[in-house]
């Protein structure tokens, strides 16, 4: 067995490519998650029901409004276009009629007035009373020609809000006409207060009405939002429980289940093509190869100088069989992680253990090329993932690492856990690095480097397919997490690789 | 050995057969899984050699998984163009003992072949291992050579444990990485020569006759000589 052009270095990560200036450990921790005032403007459902309480309220405020408008205000005006009249009444027959006329009129009103509501007043210009049931004239109202005022009056023995209207005869006469409004007030009073309690119900059946509207849009789109996340998830099984009322909640959870079947369709389109990809290579490459090695096993070995020419190029013809069967099973290992088609064999894990049992394991290869291989790893690393994708992960970059990394060199393997918010929603859980003191990765490479078969230019001279980092970035998808390359000690030259493999638990 | 193999692939069949004959063992062959369930329930093997997908109904897994329901003990070797992972896992648990993808040097079939059919038919425990003056207590896990205590890591006296339970048998490169690592990767560098070489070190010192011998491209294998 020959070994194979270990794979190049193709290095980096979308995202978060920017160097880490802190140092190893020191890691910033992330940003806080947002607080219970901040998620819950965030919902949509709140901000609806938010938007539903506040026409509620509007409309129930106009309602006041209105009726307040038809009920008080149109019972002042009342009053006053009464009292108006009466006053108009009452100027036109002390013109018919002059002064003794109109406190005639006067007492003749006062007598028909049963409730003793009417207040009227005509003082003459030396400011004797002539007629009507107010004892003096109001002070407040002394020197205009007309005027309106609400006082406490005396009347008929009793005190009480008047609503007056005071207006100047010729010759210094002076008239008064009012109405007891305590009865009024007393009403004004009562739709004010019904008004208050109305507006109080209302305010609560807003508040009450928002919740429910709330928790109601909350139901009907869980089963949807919960189905996303488990598609999300890897879980292709999923689909939305619609309730039957075929309503619009339905026909989304409808479209989105159709959506599903197809893409489960494609799904098993892609895995049976790969599979028959997979058989349908791999047969006639298995003849092949059998063809070569058996013509290479009944050939005794040659004395001339063209036989052995021809078995080397036979042997030649085998090892770039394996080298294509070698690219080819890579590709087919980053299709099944894309494909999420892994998360079925996820299970708990502990990363430490594993990570010893690989750096003792690339230690050897290490020492091979005059370098070391130091690890900083915690008692232990929890995680549930899938333990031989991850292990072929983090053996990509320590191989990368040892091979990249200049003999005398160091290649540093550590591993922590993490709690912070990771880039596909799931909490990131454990964080591996593997560092080295090789040339390190151009910025404007490290974007590219998990694309398949991009080696950046510093590596051409070294073997490899340009699919090890790409195996490594379609792991940390898979786990719902990233890679991250950077230089491991900026400033320095050259400033070495460190590659950060973040992931999610489950 | 009687060795039962069933793969379609008349060409890979063909150089198997071959070269499993060429090695002493007495091979049938059948080129479907009907005819390959019917002779592996008929007659008595040491060993099957099975296709994962074969036509006629009845695929590499059912052939196994029937066997095994009527109580067949024979070791089954897989030989399979699907390499995914979840299918290597897949047979593995129907009740076959080895996985073999294709493309294979013939080499690595054949070293799976003997490891698999020379296997002790008792699972009587063993204390003890042997290979000429060399010897493996898996008790007090030691190893000592003529009388002299030899100092290995736990991983080495897995790898040592391992060639000396085949030994005089070849052990594979990829088989070590799958059976004393639990790898089933592609680990891209001869690191498993540094670590065959590290343990061949430590038990060669001092004592002229090598006991771990490098087969050309084949693998390794101990034996006293």
């Amino acid at each position: 067995m020959n070994h194979l052009p270990p794979r190049a270095r193709a290095a980096a990560a979308p995202g978060r490519a920017a160097p880490d200036r802190d140092g190893g450990d020191g890691l910033s921790p992330g940003a806080p998650p947002p607080g219970p005032l901040l998620r819950l403007l965030r919902s949509a459902g709140f901000r609806f029901a938010l938007l539903f309480a506040a026409l509620f309220a509007g409309s129930i405020l106009a309602f006041a409004l209105v009726l307040w408008w038809g009920t008080a205000v149109a019972l002042d005006r009342q009053t006053d276009a009464l009292l108006r009249a009466d006053a108009l009444a009452l100027a036109e027959r002390w013109r018919e009629a002059g002064a003794p006329g109109t406190a005639e009129a006067i007492e003749e009103r006062l007598a028909v007035d049963v409730d003793a509501a009417s207040i009227y007043l005509l003082h003459g210009p030396d400011g004797q009373r002539l007629a009507g049931n107010l004892d003096r004239w109001p002070p407040e109202i002394e020197d205009a020609v007309t005027a309106w005022a609400n006082l406490l009056v005396t009347h008929d023995g009793q005190s009480s809000e008047a609503r007056l209207y005071a207006t100047t005869l010729p010759g210094g006469y002076r008239l008064l006409v009012g109405r007891d409004v305590a009865d009024k007030l007393a009403l004004r009073e009562l739709i004010a207060e019904g008004l208050i309690w109305a507006a109080g119900f209302a305010l609560f059946f807003a508040l009450f009405g928002a919740w429910l509207l709330r928790r109601a849009l909350e139901t009907r789109l869980r089963p949807a939002f919960e189905t996303a996340a488990a598609i999300a998830g890897g879980d292709l099984g999923q689909r939305v429980r619609l309730t039957g009322l075929g309503d619009e909640f339905d026909r989304l959870g409808a479209t989105m289940n159709a959506m599903l079947d197809r893409i489960d369709r494609l799904m098993a389109g892609v895995k049976g093509v790969s599979d028959a990809v997979a058989h349908d290579l791999r047969t006639p490459i298995a003849r092949a190869r059998a063809k070569l090695e058996d013509a290479l096993r009944s050939t005794p070995e040659p004395g001339t100088p063209d036989g052995r020419a021809l078995r080397a190029a036979v042997e030649a013809g085998i090892a770039d069989l394996d080298a294509i069967t070698r690219v080819f099973q890579a590709l087919l290992r980053i299709a099944e992680a894309e494909a999420g088609a892994r998360r079925a064999a996820f299970a708990p894990l502990d990363l430490v253990p594993l990570l010893a049992d690989l750096a003792e394991f690339y230690g050897a290869a290490a020492e091979a090329r005059g370098q070391r291989l130091e690890t900083a790893l915690p008692d232990s690393v929890r995680l549930t993932g899938d333990r031989d994708l991850l292990l072929q992960a983090v053996a990509n970059l320590l191989d990368n690492a040892v091979k990249f990394g200049p003999a005398g060199g160091t290649v540093r393997l550590s591993a922590r856990t993490l709690d912070e918010p990771g880039p596909a929603g799931a909490p990131l859980a454990a964080e591996v690095t593997v560092s080295d003191e090789g040339p390190g990765l151009a910025p404007a490479d490290r974007a590219r480097a998990g694309e398949r078969f991009f080696r950046a230019d510093s590596s051409r001279g070294t073997p490899g397919s340009g699919l090890g980092l790409s195996l490594v970035l379609a792991v940390a998808h898979l786990h719902q997490g990233e890679l991250a390359l950077e230089d491991a000690e900026p400033g320095r030259r050259p400033p070495g690789l460190r590659a950060r493999l973040r992931l999610a638990s489950g | 050995m009687r060795i039962l193999l069933v793969e379609d692939d008349a060409e890979v069949a063909r150089f198997v057969k071959k070269g499993l004959q060429e090695a002493g063992h007495v091979v049938e062959h059948a080129a479907n899984g009907r005819d390959g369930l019917f002779l592996a329930a008929s007659e008595q093997f040491d060993l099957l050699v099975l296709d994962r997908m074969l036509p006629g109904g009845v695929d590499g897994v059912r052939l196994v998984e029937t066997l095994r329901s009527q109580g067949s003990r024979t070791p089954v070797l897989f030989l399979s163009a699907l390499s995914a992972v979840d299918e290597r896992v897949r047979g593995l648990k129907a009740g076959g003992d080895d996985y073999l993808v294709k493309p294979f040097a013939f080499a690595e079939l054949l070293a799976r072949v003997e490891a698999l059919g020379r296997r002790p038919a008792t699972d009587a425990p063993t204390t003890k291992l042997r290979v000429a003056d060399l010897e493996l207590d898996l008790l007090s896990r030691t190893v000592t050579r003529g009388g002299k205590r030899v100092e290995v890591q736990p991983r080495e006296f897995r790898l040592l444990e391992h060639l000396m339970r085949h030994a005089g048998q070849v052990v594979t490169r990829t088989m070590l990485l799958e059976k004393v690592w639990d790898y089933h990767f592609d680990p891209q560098t001869n690191v498993i020569d540094v670590h065959v070489s590290r343990l061949r070190q430590k038990l060669d010192k001092g004592f002229d006759k090598p006991l771990i011998h490098t087969v050309r491209n084949a693998g390794y294998m101990i034996r006293a000589d």
